[in-house]
């Protein structure tokens, strides 16, 4: 049977790509804290060597627009391409899917009153490509299979913390009940605290992004009370990407163990966090 | 739980909901056309011109021809789209941030560094 091996959550801003583009950049002052977060990542990975991570992100206007809006969409082709989201950054390579894996979520997800969209076609936009050039910097082909899984937090409403909690345990489900031999990896990316718009633009709560890593670690569901009114008001417009992060924990059931983490503010307007977790033998 | 998003009281923000979804959405699409290269390269070279074409209002061409953030989200503009448009006239969301607070970029850097304490 497949098993979760652990869970990372990690910010995903895009300005990190400029960074993973010129590594030099990465041992100067402003990046240094920022990427040395990730050796311990990196040390995991190379240990535990999951076969597919199950990416829970995003979309910033790549794939999705406003004529079509999934509250939650899962991807299930056997490959996802980045692509030029306006700045005409550099690119990712692709990422192979698992159409096995996927078709297997979507059953289990719709099984569990889920009504995910389901996508053949899927552009997978930085929320997606930078985390895993995080995880994986050297190593092309990536070194394992993806499984997108969409969350929307264009345009509200948006899906609750108590509702993407359920989709994360919904997701740990499908998972564990694939019949293949499969280590997977789930994967949360955003956050933490930041706000691109408005005269509030800059905003971070070191405090509340602080009680987030508690409780993501210790009592995952005490963050479902939260509106996603409350969690713009303490984490900030762009801030409620922590429900990526609630939905990658919900997925490991009971308690988990915490290996690593790391917070550094700033990187561009954001508050930087990264979580690695296993499930507590 | 009931719904508390249209809630416009928390200060300085802006919640996309359905309001903004309906006003901005033609802005919204040309945003979202600057995906492609080819339709940057569109709108620099007849600006007005690209937003008639995606039919724009009065209140939101004004609002490109003066680059002013602020303008275009209370047009209805939803701020991951308009970062494509903001990367057309050189402002990455730091710059656009100092704009939007009335901050010298310097300062707005400055205030993000001491939300570190």
């Amino acid at each position: 049977m497949a098993r979760i091996v652990g869970g990372i959550s990690t910010s995903h801003v895009p300005l990190i790509g400029k960074a993973i583009v010129q590594r030099q950049l990465q041992s100067e002052p402003y990046w240094k804290p920022f990427f040395d977060g990730y050796r311990a990542v990196h040390q995991w990975l190379d240990r535990v060597r999951p076969d597919v991570a199950v990416m829970i992100y995003n979309d910033h206007g790549l794939n999705f627009f406003l004529d079509k809006m999934p509250t939650f969409a899962v991807g299930a082709a056997s490959e996802y391409q980045n692509a030029d989201e306006g700045w005409g950054l550099k690119l990712f390579p692709p990422f192979a899917g698992d159409p096995d894996l996927s078709w297997h979520v979507i059953e289990s997800l719709v099984a569990d009153e889920f009504d995910i969209t389901t996508c053949q076609e899927m552009l997978v936009d930085h929320a997606f490509a930078i985390p895993m050039a995080l995880m994986w910097p050297d190593t092309r082909p990536w070194p394992v299979k993806t499984v997108p899984v969409c969350i929307n937090t264009v345009q509200h409403p948006l899906p609750s913390a108590a509702r993407c909690y359920k989709l994360g345990q919904a997701i740990g489900r499908a998972i564990e009940s694939y019949p293949k031999d499969i280590k997977v990896l789930v994967v949360g990316t955003g956050g933490m605290s930041h706000q691109l718009d408005g005269t509030r633009a800059g905003f971070i709560n070191r405090d509340f992004d602080q009680l987030c890593f508690e409780k993501l670690m210790h009592d995952p569901q005490a963050l479902t009370r939260y509106s996603n009114r409350e969690l713009v008001e303490l984490a900030g417009t762009q801030g409620v990407e922590i429900l990526m992060w609630i939905a990658a924990r919900a997925a490991l059931s009971g308690r988990v163990s915490e290996i690593h983490r790391n917070y550094h503010i700033p990187i561009s307007n954001t508050a930087s966090g990264l979580l690695l977790m296993e499930p507590a033998a | 739980m009931g719904s508390d998003i249209g809630a416009h009281d928390i200060p300085g923000t802006t919640i996309f909901g359905a309001e903004e979804a309906r006003r901005g959405y033609a802005l919204n699409k040309m945003c979202y056309s600057f995906n492609s290269a080819q339709n940057r390269a569109a709108f620099q070279k007849d600006e007005d011109g690209y937003c008639r074409k995606f039919g724009l209002s009065p209140d939101q061409r004004e609002a490109v021809r003066q680059r002013n953030v602020l303008a275009l989200i209370a047009a209805g503009g939803n701020i991951y789209y308009l970062a494509k448009l903001a990367g057309i006239f050189g402002l990455n969301v730091q710059d656009i941030g100092a704009q939007q607070t009335g901050m010298s970029l310097e300062a707005f850097q400055a205030k993000l560094m001491a939300a570190r304490h």
